[in-house]
């Protein structure tokens, strides 16, 4: 199955047209240039690798090659409608830094990551008692680069705790075609993926800790 | 270019045979002003353009040159001609600047002396040259010079102003000049300030042109000319253009003629030979005091102080897109002074990719065959040509 697309289909039935839209950790520009054919965004990215960017030139989008724990402290407050962070909160060194910019920059933050509390997961380090390994969490325990495992409701928590305010909860497991199925019950246990989205307008660098 | 029994083979993705042309503004009383508050008239600006301007003229791109460049950027000037122009690489059909779409131009710039009004001109008021009663130039200065010479060409836009270390400086100044005349900027290995190791290195080679006797305060053109010193400043520089890395690869440890040490002063490590030879290439086709001034001209350029210390104010009013592209071994602009760029950029909304690529030959980088900045170069051209197709001319910007 196809993971390296998880979640694009609920980002973009999210998407407004139009919409001034960050993606971070973009990769090679494939969903910055879905959301700009398909949504007519004014997209921009963020990616670490220079092969990443040159694949976002080619289909002719705006990135940075950076890193977001660099920070995106030169963004302005509430400057854009969407800031997406897809499948790359676990692998953030400062993901609390990251996602207080975030907030701070977006009217609307979309985050979606690997659910560590995903069955499988759980039941393969419960019955084997090693590190995970699968399509979530494809990598060995020594060669992932996800340094920050979560669950759902580990980013519940978190964003109880830090007022952000969520706005919709569309966990989901992807279908063999790689299109997304939300799941409601029990999302914890049953989603793959967690997928938040959170409502930043109120916050501003004033609130900036 | 291959010259087989006295036969001449042009590549077929050359430009072919060029010629410099010449165009004379400012004449008295309308004398360009200067950053100093001086005037200068009449300016003369040597350039050169490859392939054809579109019927709506929205097809040409500004290529600007790095300290010592010419307006002679790809082509040959004649069959003699061993070298083609210094950015041949890059500039001719089916290469990166492509001149089957493009209308390709490159001036030479003001204070320079390869054919632009510089310091070995002659000063109408004397009737002899400058020397250096020739006001210092800007940055600033350059651009606003160049923009008489893309009006007189009839170019209303330019679909891109590009070029590397001082070059990208003229590329942001154009962009921050005149907003709507710009519609992207390629700026390679560039800064919106020299640093002040830069800086250093720039006067300690104005100080070896300073301290040659026959350089006798700038009047030299009739008599013997400072080449001792010139070549020793284009030394000092060819050091700040190439890597630790590269020198320890091309060069080493290794001496020119022997195994052995000669244990005397010649010249005998390879590496010394290379920079001897770097400098007396030079002092033939350039100009003393023409180096002086350009390198002043790149010390002063300041963008940040130019906007009461802003370097995002600098960018707000700027319509253009940008690309900036730094090299991982360029010590003379590194990095980080491209960072600082992108961040103003982006603190303002404006489009613009930056790039850091991997490469061990240096500050010189933007020169060479290099793949992967003519790949960036060369998708960032074209989606900035459809994006100008696309809207009819008519470019937002999202806010």
């Amino acid at each position: 199955m196809d993971t390296t697309r998880a979640g694009y289909d609920l980002i973009l039935s999210e998407i407004p047209f139009g919409a001034r839209v960050l993606d971070l950790g973009c990769g090679d520009g494939v969903l910055l240039e879905t959301l700009r054919n398909l949504r007519k965004i004014d997209g921009y990215g963020v990616e670490l690798s220079a092969e990443g960017v040159s694949k976002c030139l080619e289909k002719g989008l705006y990135c940075y090659q950076g890193d977001i724990d660099d920070g995106l402290s030169d963004y302005r407050d509430n400057s854009f409608d969407y800031v997406i962070l897809n499948q790359t909160l676990q692998d953030v060194k400062k993901p609390q830094f990251v996602l207080q910019e975030i907030m701070r920059i977006c009217h609307n933050a979309i985050i979606s990551f690997p659910n560590l509390g995903y069955v499988t997961t759980r039941l393969h380090l419960l019955s084997r008692g090693t590190m995970p390994k699968n399509s979530l969490f494809p990598y060995d325990w020594y060669a992932s680069p996800t340094i920050h495992f979560l669950s759902i409701r580990d980013f519940q928590n978190y964003c109880a705790k830090h007022d952000y305010p969520v706005r919709n909860e569309r966990h989901f497991s992807l279908r063999p075609s790689g299109a997304s199925r939300l799941i409601r019950v029990m999302p914890n246990l049953c989603a793959q993926y967690g997928f938040f989205i959170l409502n930043g307008r109120r916050f501003s660098s004033r609130k900036r800790t | 270019m291959k010259h087989t029994n006295g036969i001449l083979e042009i590549p077929g993705d050359s430009v072919g045979f060029v010629t410099t042309k010449y165009y004379t503004f400012a004449n008295p009383p309308h004398d360009l002003l200067l950053t100093s508050g001086k005037k200068i008239g009449p300016v003369t600006l040597a350039y050169e353009t490859y392939g054809e301007l579109n019927e709506d003229r929205s097809n040409a791109i500004l290529i600007l040159h790095a300290l010592s460049g010419t307006a002679h950027a790809a082509g040959y000037h004649g069959p003699d001609d061993l070298y083609p122009g210094w950015w041949d690489t890059y500039i001719g059909p089916g290469k990166i600047f492509d001149t089957n779409k493009y209308f390709i131009l490159c001036s030479n710039v003001i204070g320079g002396c390869n054919g632009s009004t510089g310091p070995s001109s002659i000063n109408p008021g004397t009737g002899r040259e400058y020397a250096l009663d020739f006001p210092i130039v800007t940055i600033s200065d350059m651009v606003n010079a160049q923009w008489h010479l893309v009006r007189h060409l009839g170019i209303p836009r330019l679909l891109a102003a590009a070029g590397g270390s001082m070059g990208g400086m003229q590329a942001l100044q154009w962009a921050i000049s005149y907003p709507d005349m710009v519609q992207s900027v390629v700026a390679i290995a560039t800064s919106s300030s020299l640093s002040a190791q830069g800086i250093a290195f720039n006067e300690v080679a104005r100080q070896a042109i300073f301290r040659d006797p026959r350089w006798n305060n700038g009047n030299y053109y009739h008599s013997e000319k400072p080449h001792d010193g010139l070549a020793l400043a284009r030394m000092i520089g060819h050091i700040t253009y190439m890597s630790e890395k590269l020198m320890h690869e091309k060069f080493g440890r290794k001496l020119q003629n022997s195994d052995l040490f000669s244990f005397n002063f010649d010249s005998e490590f390879m590496v010394e030979s290379y920079l001897h030879h770097q400098g007396i290439k030079f002092v033939s086709r350039f100009d003393a005091n023409s180096f002086l001034y350009i390198t002043k001209a790149i010390d002063y350029f300041d963008l940040r102080a130019d906007y009461g210390g802003s370097l995002m104010k600098a960018f707000e009013n700027v319509s253009a897109d940008f690309l900036l592209i730094s090299y991982t071994s360029d010590w003379l602009y590194p990095s980080e002074q491209s960072r600082e760029i992108m961040r103003a950029l982006r603190a303002n909304g404006i489009h613009a990719v930056y790039t850091e690529i991997e490469s061990d030959f240096g500050h010189d980088t933007f020169l060479l065959d290099d793949e992967r900045t003519q790949r960036n170069v060369a998708n960032f051209l074209r989606s900035e040509f459809d994006r100008i197709r696309n809207s009819n001319g008519y470019h937002a910007r999202g806010i």
